[in-house]
């Protein structure tokens, strides 16, 4: 008897320390709803990092990452805010990677992460209010503004040819921040817009805003918006003769707006937040071989925004919220080692031993400050039903 | 030209968007007022009973698809729309025999059958979901278009173009022929006549040797006729989304009140009055009266009366100016 309470107790007690050896990593993303044909390759992103840093043994003395997945659903903000919550009481997730659309980010941000001091990387949050919000150095992320994107697809709409547009987004802080962002840079050039007008996702029918566009007039149609809404957009428009020239923000592109668009979509062109470079190389390459979809959407941003919460615990030498939030932008800037996707060991070893490293990743990450991202865009032109790549900005 | 051209413009951008619409909501509308004027109640459950409708012959039509079995140019869905109907009548004969027989023998208030039906709706719903998801999901295939606005252009020469679903224009004729059949079948038959009498007095039509749950029974099929007919050739054009047809319950109400509850001729007017007020108002007519207006007096604002995000606000209001002003609605019906 005696030997099997002592047997029960050292079971009872190595379960304690299998445990306390496991760090929770929140990955909130939108796995219903609009964007939900992209998230499922983000959150494999996101883990490959994970399990790079848990694989290599030198994470806090052995530590692992166990991922933790939520719901975020892109829109209802209530249900991200009760998804982020539960992740951070009831799993004990020490940061979140997420979420991923501007309006729940925001809500989840200020209404759960300010509040319970936990530090957050989005992947894909581009909306231009990030970049002023005060978020008490707890929020990051690793694509860039849509300031910025505005104003490179104004730019490309004006190289284009096109003097006057009309406008439509998709009703939420993405859609109306990029709106913005692309009108300011777009009257600066010169240019002029006939009509803006917000649409909503899952709608059945899309020709009264359409016929409102059509009736403002203009060249071309700029879409900002996401496959679901933006994609009947345009398709509508296209059916209904409204519009012949489309341009397309970085929501819209994936394989599924092809399948779902068609013919309608041939020429269009659009931005996307897109690295070139040793370290993408490396990450398709490793997410080949890992059967993860490389190519698809901020999948690399959330490899990035994985690796960097990874890192900076490793920088703070504890798996802690705090720690991780101060650490974040010391192991994403220079000075210290260049850090690719594949050398996250080497990195966690420079850390460990005090070094310092610069985390590159597969988007070559360069964060300005809390809330803001530098990064690179590629313009692409539908061809024969393949994104081809025109050229980085 | 410029006339014509104002004509081309409206027609592509509103009349034939309406004109479908319209006609979908016409089918909903005659359900509606065929179970308010014999059984006497507002049913709640209709917008998700038309999308169980729809997800059976979803079903069927994948069915089909499957098997290489179709009807090109016309979509495959309307082989299916058979299996549809039967299943919607199976499910509303049920429905009556579960929940409103047990009501109409205690003689309840009306408002406790709009209540069992609210109740209804909730399950129908959560039906659907289960099968379907809430997602989207597209079952329209054959020729998409009877014409497209690069061919109308080319025909006619003119600067405006105008396209032509193939599911509009399928929506069109079904429902013209539906109602004709509808009307032939309530004017001229045996079963329609017991219908409307039991409608205009139901104790004198008991007296009369009609049998009253014969009279329910031949209601709820052809409501479930009129459901998977609406619901189909909805998803047809628009594309299934099981929430849609729950938002679609206020616009087929508002037509049903608006031509006179228990009037067909009221619903189906009703119908095309809803549809044509939501596009008219909030199309923005100014590249209409741009062709129409003589030049240097061309309209320089969007003349739109209310945003497109408005659409459901301007039913709100026809519903309640109607029951205001003129509860009995245009063809002088129930009042509610």
């Amino acid at each position: 008897m005696k030997k099997l309470l002592l047997a029960s107790t050292a079971l009872v007690f190595s379960a304690g320390v299998a445990l306390a050896d496991e760090v929770k990593m929140g990955v909130l993303l939108g796995f219903t709803g609009p964007i939900e044909s992209i998230t499922p390759h983000m959150a494999d992103g996101a883990e490959m990092a994970f399990r790079e840093v848990s694989e290599s043994g030198m994470f806090l003395g052995g530590h692992t990452i166990t991922s933790v997945r939520a719901d975020s659903t892109c829109v209802d903000s209530s249900a991200a805010q009760a998804a982020a919550e539960r992740m951070i009481s009831s799993d004990g997730v020490v940061a979140i990677m997420g979420a991923d659309c501007s309006g729940v980010t925001m809500a989840v941000l200020q209404n759960v992460a300010m509040s319970a001091g936990v530090p957050m990387i989005s992947p894909s949050a581009t909306s231009p209010a990030f970049t002023t919000t005060e978020s008490n150095g707890l929020f990051f992320r690793t694509s860039p503004s849509d300031a910025r994107q505005g104003a490179i697809l104004a730019g490309i709409v004006m190289e284009r040819g096109f003097n006057e547009v009309a406008l439509t987004y998709t009703n939420n802080d993405y859609g109306a921040g990029f709106a913005n962002a692309f009108e300011e840079s777009f009257l600066a050039a010169g240019g002029t817009i006939t009509s803006k007008v917000a649409h909503e996702e899952a709608r059945g029918d899309y020709s009264a805003e359409v016929g409102q566009l059509a009736s403002a007039g203009g060249d071309a149609l700029v879409i900002l918006g996401y496959v679901d809404g933006g994609g009947s957009m345009l398709r509508t428009a296209y059916e209904l003769g409204a519009f012949e020239n489309f341009f397309i923000g970085d929501g819209m592109y994936g394989d599924e707006m092809i399948s779902a668009v068609g013919e309608a979509l041939e020429g269009t062109v659009g931005t996307i937040p897109w690295a070139e470079g040793e370290g993408a190389d490396r990450f398709h390459a490793m997410a080949e071989e890992a059967g993860v979809q490389g190519q698809s959407s901020y999948t690399r941003e959330s490899y990035d925004a994985a690796a960097l919460l990874a890192l900076a615990a490793q920088a703070a030498g504890e798996a802690t919220p705090a720690g991780i939030a101060a650490n974040i932008l010391n192991v994403a800037n220079a000075p210290g080692e260049e850090i690719l996707p594949g050398d996250l060991a080497r990195g966690l070893e420079i850390l460990a031993n005090g070094g310092e490293v610069n985390y590159v990743g597969a988007t070559n990450v360069e964060l300005v400050g809390p809330g803001e991202a530098a990064g690179s865009y590629r313009e692409y032109v539908v061809e024969g039903g393949e994104y081809v790549t025109v050229k980085f900005h | 030209m410029e006339p014509l051209n104002a004509l081309v413009s409206v027609s592509n951008f509103m009349l034939i968007p309406a004109l479908a619409y319209g006609s979908q909501l016409a089918l909903g509308a005659l359900g509606i007022t065929l179970i308010y004027s014999i059984l006497r109640f507002a049913h709640f459950a209709h917008g998700d009973t038309m999308a169980l409708g729809t997800a059976a012959v979803i079903g069927g039509t994948l069915f089909l698809q499957a098997r290489g079995i179709g009807i090109d140019p016309l979509p495959t869905a309307l082989l299916a729309v058979p299996f549809g109907i039967l299943i919607m009548s199976a499910y509303l004969l049920a429905a009556d025999r579960l929940v409103y027989r047990y009501y109409r023998k205690v003689k309840a208030k009306p408002m406790i059958f709009v209540m069992a039906s609210l109740g209804v709706m909730f399950i129908t719903n959560g039906i659907t979901r289960l099968f379907m998801g809430v997602g989207e999901t597209r079952f329209e295939d054959g020729a998409r278009f009877l014409f497209t606005v690069r061919e109308f252009r080319e025909w006619s020469g003119l600067a405006e173009g105008m396209a032509l679903r193939s599911s509009q224009a399928l929506t069109i004729v079904t429902a013209l022929i539906v109602m004709v059949a509808l009307f032939w079948f309530l004017n001229r038959t045996r079963a329609g006549k017991s219908m409307r009498a039991y409608s205009d007095n139901e104790d004198l039509a008991l007296l009369s040797g009609i049998n009253p749950e014969r009279v329910v029974m031949i209601t709820w099929v052809i409501t479930a006729i009129l459901l998977v007919l609406a619901g189909t050739l909805y998803g047809l054009d628009k594309g299934f989304r099981p929430f849609n047809y729950f938002q679609l319950l206020l616009p087929m109400f508002a037509a049903a009140i608006l031509g006179g509850l228990g009037s067909p001729l009221g619903a189906i007017v009703g119908a095309y009055v809803v549809a044509f007020a939501e596009m008219g108002i909030t199309y923005a007519w100014r590249r209409v009266f741009t062709y129409l207006m003589p030049e240097g007096l061309e309209p320089t604002s969007m003349m739109q009366l209310l945003p497109v995000d408005y659409k459901f606000a301007v039913t709100f209001a026809i519903l309640v100016i109607v029951l205001l002003f003129r509860p009995t609605g245009i063809f002088k019906g129930k009042v509610l």
